[in-house]
């Protein structure tokens, strides 16, 4: 055992303990460029850190089902941050309840928009149909977009990668997009990233501005309960 | 003496602050079961986020509930540790992208392409509606 530093490898690569850790270290790292660049959007932590693992994993031929028994425990946390989203909500109930109006005909279009998008350019652009029903909940945060792709009897595996996709490219291309169309109300641009891009475009928002992060959990919250009820109704009327 | 005390009002907040994450953990954990019980169309964490905001207000009328975690920007401080690296939380989820691989070489071009455009789309929808509408209300108010 002690002169074979193989073995050593296949303990510790089917430990949790190993893929807890490589996921902290290479996320800090990649958080750590993208403070260094003052958060340049194409800095994105999550990305960086999504194919760095991801490489690692198939370079040293380790499954997916290895490395999450490690890194379901940050997984988990997913949950709670989304209980905890109360704090700034009643931090700010003030101005939230001031633009109640706004935000619910922005969450009705947004969200409308979202999934009526998705399954008409998927289908234009010919995909099969189990692709175009587990890209239709993609604005909504990871653990909803499963649920509802299972419920259509879609991919829930491919629903969540195509989730982490829209939200990374969302992260990447709110702050460009936004400062081009000359909106310079943090409620809204807050508000548009949640909607569009779940917590990772909530977690841009709060790099950018305390009250664009505040509106986009909120729209965060608010569209994965519109969107649970749209997309098995916009499948029945879009999809083939 | 002073020592002491310093100790122990130490060990309190480290108490308080645990006090904190398990009450967040059983507001979701309620949202999760009433979820579950009554069938809902919702994710559990929603209906816990929803739970933790009525706590929050309820502890401003009623003094009584002020205590343990809800007193002294406890459940607030608890709440923005978890809050300040929610991008760490996505990157397990991101890594199943490896599972998926044979996918995206035969229709990834075509993947991506369909969420940015639509992403696009969705974040102009937004902003735009929200800036309409806010912009009408104001109009209405200064009349």
């Amino acid at each position: 055992m002690k002169d074979n530093p193989f073995s050593l490898w296949v303990y510790l690569s089917q430990s949790p303990l190993l893929w807890l850790t490589v996921t902290l270290l290479v996320y800090a790292a990649t958080d750590a460029v993208s403070l260094a660049t003052r958060r340049h959007p194409l800095a994105n932590p999550v990305l960086h850190a999504m194919w760095i693992i991801g490489a690692f994993l198939l370079l040293t031929g380790t499954s997916y089902t290895t490395y999450f028994a490690g890194a379901q425990f940050v997984h988990f946390l997913l949950g709670p941050a989304t209980v905890a989203l109360a704090v700034p909500l009643y931090e700010n109930r003030r101005r939230v309840v001031s633009s109640i109006v706004p935000m619910l005909v922005a969450l009705v279009a947004g969200s409308v928009t979202a999934v009526v998008s998705v399954v008409l350019l998927a289908e234009l652009a010919g995909l099969p149909r189990d692709v175009v029903l587990s890209l239709a909940p993609k604005s909504v945060t990871a653990g909803v977009a499963m649920g509802i792709a299972e419920s259509l009897h879609a991919d829930p595996s491919l629903a969540a990668v195509a989730v982490i996709l829209t939200g990374i490219m969302g992260a990447i291309i709110v702050t460009p997009l936004m400062n081009r169309t000359g909106v310079t109300d943090y409620r809204a641009r807050g508000f548009a990233a949640g909607l569009a891009a779940h917590g990772i475009g909530t977690a841009r928002a709060f790099q950018v501005d305390e009250i664009a992060g505040v509106f986009s959990g909120i729209a965060m919250s608010l569209n994965a309960l519109v969107t649970s009820f749209l997309v098995p109704l916009a499948v029945t009327l879009l999809v083939r | 003496m002073a020592a002491i005390d310093k100790h122990a009002g130490a060990s309190l907040d480290a108490t308080v602050m645990l006090a904190s994450l398990g009450l967040i953990l059983l507001c979701q954990l309620i949202g999760e079961a009433v979820v579950r019980g009554l069938g809902l169309p919702l994710p559990g964490p929603v209906l816990g986020l929803l739970l933790l905001l009525i706590l929050l207000l309820a502890r401003d009328r009623f003094a009584l509930l002020a205590r343990g975690p809800l007193r002294n920007d406890s459940i607030e401080t608890a709440s923005k540790g978890l809050l300040a690296h929610l991008s760490l939380l996505f990157v397990p989820a991101g890594v199943g992208v490896v599972q998926e691989l044979d996918l995206l070489a035969s229709h990834g071009i075509a993947i991506i392409l369909v969420l940015a455009l639509s992403v696009v789309v969705t974040l102009l929808a937004t902003v735009l509606t929200f800036r309409l509408v806010s912009r009408l209300l104001k109009q209405q108010d200064a009349r």
